[in-house]
């Protein structure tokens, strides 16, 4: 049996396997953490250095890089914590009040 | 019926006994009085080399448990043991290997729980944890502690069940007395429990799994506390079917309860644990004066056997509730409640009174009985049910 992890939300207990085990890896990306945030950190591209280190510090891998440049937030798994923000050396990240809407999942 | 061995031993040593047998993987406990000659025993089985299992020492009973759901989740067979304050610090850990569904085997030395410090017998502990999703068996001997520990691993590990299992056996009266008992030799033992096979282990990398995943609001978390609900009354069947097979081994039978003299009671007590001894004692006595008494003592506390109850209940003009332990504000211990509970769709329902006795170890001498016999004969003749519950042996 295959088992459709992007619709675990609504799986009956026939469907899940024994204990809640979920039978496949990698299947934290389809958890949307982000949803409780209440404040959301920006970047300012002209003060960040790329020095990557808001990405290593992220608790949540919620920083999304590409062609070893931070891009953007991942904001379906950010969960506001300011970790990023409190570390940057350049002070790049600032958190600003969050809003109530969640965005999409992927 | 396999050859057995008998031996003047303690509970805990013939418990200790037992889990060699069983053979677990992994085994983490801390040791709490009067278990700790369980853990200690079983160490020393370790040590010499008598078993091969991983023998984790923790820092504490949360750690103990969690450990255990740890290597539960992995896919080993796991054993542990506990008692009173230690099982209280393992609260959350209870519900966490029964929500997962981890057969994890774990021994309960019943003792008392503080306010005042108590180190004696009574049932309190365990039944602060009757609602977290273990089976529960008690066990009145040694021999019953030996037999419900093997037992257990096979009743926790069958498909059909797949959860927690605790067997109790009562501090200091069965932990630490000795007593004769009969055992199974090895191959016996281990032929009967056999290997765990976990479907979803968690160190099987051809295989990744996530265990213990979040379900929160809008998601499955009711289903599962349902199909959790379905495995334990499936466990009906399957105690009954492990009980059979273990008395064709050992000649010694299993019943969620056990009855003396229910035939044609008039009037009966139920009581579980090392009491009902006590009490059987006393009803043997009375008999022979021509007392029509009978005496129920229940086995399995979880599930607990309401239809089974009941009905041997059924006949009967009143009856006495034993409980060694406290449920402040209800009308009674957690033994009469579930009693009363089982007889209200009975037919003919008897008085039911419930008494609370031996608190803290307090002794249960033979006229306390004898006091409780001779109020259920006041009440079948008429006389009104007293409000519980009525505290024995209390100043
Ligand atoms: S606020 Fe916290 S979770 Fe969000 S991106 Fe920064 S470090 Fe990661
Ligand atoms: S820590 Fe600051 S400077 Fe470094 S990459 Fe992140 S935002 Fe840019």
């Amino acid at each position: 049996m295959k088992w459709d992890v992007s619709r675990i939300n609504e799986w009956t207990s026939e469907e899940f396997p024994l204990g809640a085990v979920i039978p496949e890896a990698g299947n934290s990306d389809d958890y949307v953490t982000g949803g409780w945030r209440s404040q959301r950190p920006e970047r300012d591209d002209a003060k960040c250095t790329q020095c990557l280190l808001c990405w290593i510090v992220c608790p949540d891998s919620a920083i999304r890089v590409e062609n070893e440049k931070v891009t953007t937030f991942d904001l379906a798994h950010c969960k506001g914590c300011g970790v990023c923000a409190n570390e940057c050396p350049v002070g790049a990240i600032t958190m600003v009040p969050e809003g109530c809407d969640l965005p999409e999942v992927k | 019926m396999a050859e057995q061995k008998v031996v003047a031993a303690t509970g805990n040593t013939v418990v200790a006994e037992a889990m060699r047998q069983c053979r677990p993987d992994v085994v983490a406990a801390y040791p709490i009085t009067p278990q700790t000659t369980i853990v200690e025993e079983f160490a020393a089985f370790v040590a010499k080399g008598r078993v091969h299992t991983e023998y984790v020492t923790v820092e504490s009973e949360h750690s103990a448990m969690s450990a255990c759901i740890g290597a539960s989740a992995a896919g080993a067979r796991v054993m542990t043991a506990t008692s009173s304050q230690g099982l209280a610090l393992m609260w959350e850990e209870l519900h966490i290997a029964s929500g997962m569904r981890l057969p994890i085997v774990m021994a309960n030395a019943n003792r008392a729980l503080s306010a005042p410090i108590n180190i004696h017998c009574d049932h309190s502990d365990v039944m602060g944890a009757r609602d977290a999703g273990w089976i529960m068996l008690f066990a009145e001997t040694a021999q019953e502690a030996y037999d419900n520990t093997i037992m257990a691993v096979r009743i926790a590990e069958d498909p059909d069940v797949l959860l927690p299992v605790m067997s109790c056996l009562d501090g200091f009266i069965t932990t630490h007395s000795i007593d004769r008992i009969s055992l199974l030799d090895d191959e016996t033992v281990a032929a009967f429990v056999g290997e765990r096979k976990a479907d979803w282990a968690l160190l099987d990398v051809e295989r990744p799994v996530t265990h213990g995943a979040f379900a929160g609001l809008g998601g499955p978390y009711p289903a599962f506390k349902k199909a959790e609900r379905d495995a334990i009354e499936r466990s009906r069947a399957v105690i009954a079917r492990v009980g059979e097979e273990y008395a064709r081994i050992s000649g010694r039978p299993f019943g969620m309860l056990e009855t003396w003299g229910m035939e044609d009671a008039e009037v009966a007590i139920v009581v579980i644990g090392s009491t009902a001894g006590n009490v059987r004692h006393v009803a043997r006595s009375l008999r022979e004066a021509g007392s029509k008494v009978g005496v129920v003592k229940v086995r399995c506390f979880r599930p607990f056997p309401y239809a089974e109850l009941a009905k041997t209940l059924s006949g009967v003009k009143a009856v006495a509730v034993m409980d060694r332990a406290e449920s402040f504000g209800a009308e009674g211990g957690p033994l009469f409640l579930e009693t009363r509970s089982a007889l209200y769709d009975a037919a003919e329902r008897p008085a039911v009174v419930g008494y609370v006795y031996g608190l803290g170890g307090s002794d249960v001498k033979l006229d306390l009985v004898e006091s409780v016999y001779g109020d259920l004969a006041d009440i079948a003749s008429g006389s009104p049910v007293p409000a519980g519950p009525v505290y024995l042996g209390a100043r």
